[in-house]
């Protein structure tokens, strides 16, 4: 049994657009994704395609306008509104992509104390900043005092040290020198290996590959791929989804071939058909007209009626 | 209904009761306010809902007359602080580090002061009266709202699109005009409708003091004042309807004040 | 042109130096990388190089003058968020059009959508926002363009997209280049020099102590 289960999940908000008048604005649709215990599951996509919104929406932190549809489980039971408020920052942990989620008063040494929950908080909060190569010194400095990447490190501290079974990471990298990039990666491989389910979301392919068991390829709301890690190799042949070897074509190292393709366009304007059907060399009518339901292939989902 | 409607409609709310007393102050002139022996020290009834004092004087009609006045030194007053603040602020921010420290130094003098007393000096130096109410007040009420708006300019000025707009080869004043003023006026609007209430607050404190209306102005710390020598003899209308009007009108500012920030804030307009 | 940096220096506090005696020059038409771990002082670097701070000690030369300080400038920078750089209450449209106004062929390119034009920024994702600022800092007068990991936050293929786009205009117009990445595949890829910040910076600074 998967420890996180998501099935066809929607978000919708409700925004205000001119005046008093409101309109709904479709963000996610119809994602399933499952996540077991020691795995890493990397959700890789464009900015604005969605992955953020996964993780608030597993986390139960969407702003008030959105409304979730579809069901998500975790450890077996519905992850209610009620229940994530209890698992949250105990058996699910975040890392959230804003580094101005520390508290900015409180020394950011105590910060991560506070979140351990077994053993001796200030000798758990040592080994975490000695991992993530943050001096001694750093605990007593307060968030402002710190760059970017040291931020970012604190707040992976404080994810990992409270010992949760499910760690959700929103963009834990950027801002980082590879140098640690490498070593906090090797960290949450670690902490897999130990049986702890791990969401990875990054934009990175690279920093997603080097770690992940499954790559979830995120474009305009929904995963168009799920994809073992090893099929991205090569030219990308053993990918799935044409836009999965797309991305994985237009890395610097891999050709940066520049495909003929629509750029990443929301959901509200397209309502029927492929998200990816815009430009990509293999759509025909039938993706124009409705969107392909996920499928089964080779060991990996993919949603398009196109891919062998 | 959703919540900026709601807002609005709360807000709308709000302005009618700030208007209600200036708008019935003028149909309740002379004879209610006169003196009529007969009915003195009477409590609320339908000819009098407010009930009357011990001159026989209808207390509604004193209480709306009361809230007209300190309705017109509040604005006064608020606004004039309003505008010192934002002047000061702009100084601040925009006339260099000397401009800047002195008036940052002037704002933690006033901030460091006791507020009433500050505020029984000026009223008393400039000889009371409403005259020396709304220059109290005025003169007292802006140091935090000038803060407000120099922090905000200071982080504008060096924000990056304003750094980008200066490499397109813009000028300060197309800068000042179309980057900083649009985003600097609502916390203006909100700062200074905040201001309203302290204001109305204050003047109503110095008068009841006895620093500030005269005696024979039917201001609301003057009726208040009175009637706590008759509160003893049971005369509890004499305070309570006078007061909980100050309270509702005091309390309208509030919300059209939050209902405004509501609108004009991008991370809670969403809502 | 040359664009060059002559021994500058930047310094938090009176004595807390971020990089001393930094010596770098640049010619249009050259496309220079430019590494070095994160809080090094690139950034900061860059801003100097583009008139956005000015120098402790040293100063920035371009063709052997100090850089202008007035009307659309010849040295532009690109920001790693295009979220801070553009006014969250101006439209797209006039976001795009502060310092010129781009012609339909660069909008093309940088495949920037009409109808982007008349939204928010808040209703625009990071890429495309990031075109916007990259139209708005191409205008003919510009000489010099520096991108401080302009594409860092953004996917392969948006990253892969703008380059091409970017560098071709670059070539076609004899630009200067100046990129800032931490991605050695990236400046392996687009690059025809680069340097190390660190001995650009460090190096005379740590044989001085």
């Amino acid at each position: 049994m998967p420890l996180l289960e998501v099935k066809e999940l929607s978000v919708t908000f409700t925004q205000y657009d001119r005046g008093l008048r409101r309109k709904k604005a479709t963000a996610i649709q119809d994602l399933s994704l499952s996540v077991e215990r020691g795995e890493i599951v990397a959700v890789v996509g464009a900015s604005g395609s969605g992955k953020s919104l996964l993780a608030h929406a597993i986390l139960g932190i969407l702003p008030r306008n959105a409304s979730v549809g579809g069901q998500m489980a975790f450890d077996g039971q519905p992850l209610t509104a009620s229940r994530i408020r209890q698992l949250r920052g105990k058996r699910i942990a975040f890392v959230p992509q804003s580094v101005q989620s520390l508290d900015p008063l409180m020394r950011v040494g105590r910060q991560v104390r506070q979140a351990v929950r077994a053993g001796d908080p200030a000798e758990e909060q040592r080994m975490a900043f000695a991992r993530y190569g943050l001096a001694p010194l750093t605990e007593r400095r307060y968030p402002f005092q710190l760059s970017g990447g040291m931020a970012r490190r604190v707040l992976v501290s404080i994810a990992t040290v409270s010992g949760a079974e499910l760690i959700v990471a929103d963009e834990p990298t950027p801002g980082m020198d590879p140098a640690v990039v490498q070593e906090t990666l090797r960290a949450f491989k670690t902490f897999a290996e130990n049986g702890t389910a791990i969401v990875f979301i990054t934009h990175d392919l690279e920093a997603a590959l080097a770690i992940a068991d499954k790559v979830a390829v995120f474009h305009a709301g929904t995963s168009l791929e799920v994809a073992r890690a090893a099929d991205f190799e090569g030219a990308g042949d053993r990918l799935r989804h044409p836009y999965s070897r797309a991305l994985w074509r237009a890395l610097p190292q891999n050709g940066f071939a520049v495909p003929d393709l629509g750029a990443n366009e929301p959901l509200s304007r397209s309502a029927v058909g492929c998200s990816h059907a815009r430009g990509c060399a293999l759509a025909t009518i039938e993706c124009a007209k409705t969107a392909p339901k996920p499928r089964e292939l080779r060991d990996g989902m993919v949603r398009c009626y196109h891919a062998t | 209904m959703n919540l900026r409607t709601r807002t609005l409609i709360y807000a709308a709310v709000a302005l009618v009761l700030l208007l209600l007393p200036a708008a019935l102050s003028p149909m309740l002139g002379g004879d209610r306010l006169a003196t009529h022996l007969a009915e003195r020290n009477e409590p609320p009834s339908w000819t009098h809902p407010f009930g009357t004092d011990w001159l026989g004087r209808d207390m509604f009609a004193r209480s709306m007359k009361g809230l007209a006045l300190s309705l017109g030194v509040g604005l006064t007053a608020a606004l004039a602080s309003g505008l010192i603040a934002g002047a000061l602020g702009l100084m601040a921010a925009a006339l260099g580090k000397a401009a800047d420290r002195f008036i940052t130094w002037l704002i933690d003098l006033f901030l460091s002061v006791p507020h009433l007393v500050l505020l029984l000096l000026i009223a008393f130096v400039t000889g009371g009266g409403a005259k020396g109410v709304i220059i109290a007040v005025g003169l007292t009420h802006w140091p935090s709202l000038a803060r407000l708006i120099r922090a905000e300019l200071l982080q504008l000025k060096s924000s990056e699109f304003v750094l980008v707009s200066r490499h397109m080869g813009r000028s300060n004043w197309w800068i000042a005009t179309r980057h900083l003023l649009p985003h600097l006026w609502p916390q203006f609007i909100v700062g200074t409708l905040l201001l309203f209430p302290h204001a109305i607050l204050h003047e109503g404190a110095i008068t009841f003091l006895g620093m500030g209306l005269s005696p024979h102005q039917p201001a609301i710390g003057i009726i208040l004042s009175e009637s706590m020598r008759y509160l003893s003899t049971g005369m509890w209308w004499l305070a309570f309807f006078p007061g909980l009007c100050l309270v509702v009108l005091v309390r309208s500012f509030d919300v059209l004040a939050g209902g405004v920030h509501a609108l004009v804030d991008p991370s809670r307009s969403q809502e | 042109m040359r664009l060059e940096a002559r021994n500058v220096s930047k310094r938090y506090a009176r004595e807390a130096w971020l990089f001393r005696q930094a010596s770098a020059a640049f010619r249009t038409g050259d496309t220079v990388g430019l590494l070095g771990p994160s809080g090094c002082g690139k950034s900061t670097f860059c801003r100097l190089l583009a008139g956005y701070d000015a120098c402790d000690e040293g100063e920035v030369l371009l063709d052997g003058a100090t850089l202008p300080t007035s009307g659309y400038r010849p040295v532009q920078l690109i920001f790693q968020h295009p979220e801070r750089a553009v006014n969250p209450r101006w439209k797209a449209g006039a976001i795009i059009s502060e310092g010129w106004r781009p012609d339909e062929a660069l909008l093309d390119s940088l495949e920037i959508r009409r109808e982007w034009l008349k939204r928010w920024p808040s209703e625009l994702s990071g890429g495309e926002l990031q075109r916007l600022c990259i139209a708005r800092a191409l205008a003919p007068q510009t000489r010099f363009f520096i991108a401080d990991e302009m594409t860092t936050m953004l996917d392969a293929i948006t990253q892969a997209r703008i380059w091409r786009t970017v560098l071709d205009l670059a070539q076609s117009r004899g630009m200067g280049m100046l990129v800032v990445s931490h991605d050695r595949h990236l400046i392996d890829r687009i690059c025809t020099r680069v340097i190390d910040f660190r001995e650009l910076a460090y190096g005379r600074h740590a044989v001085e102590e």
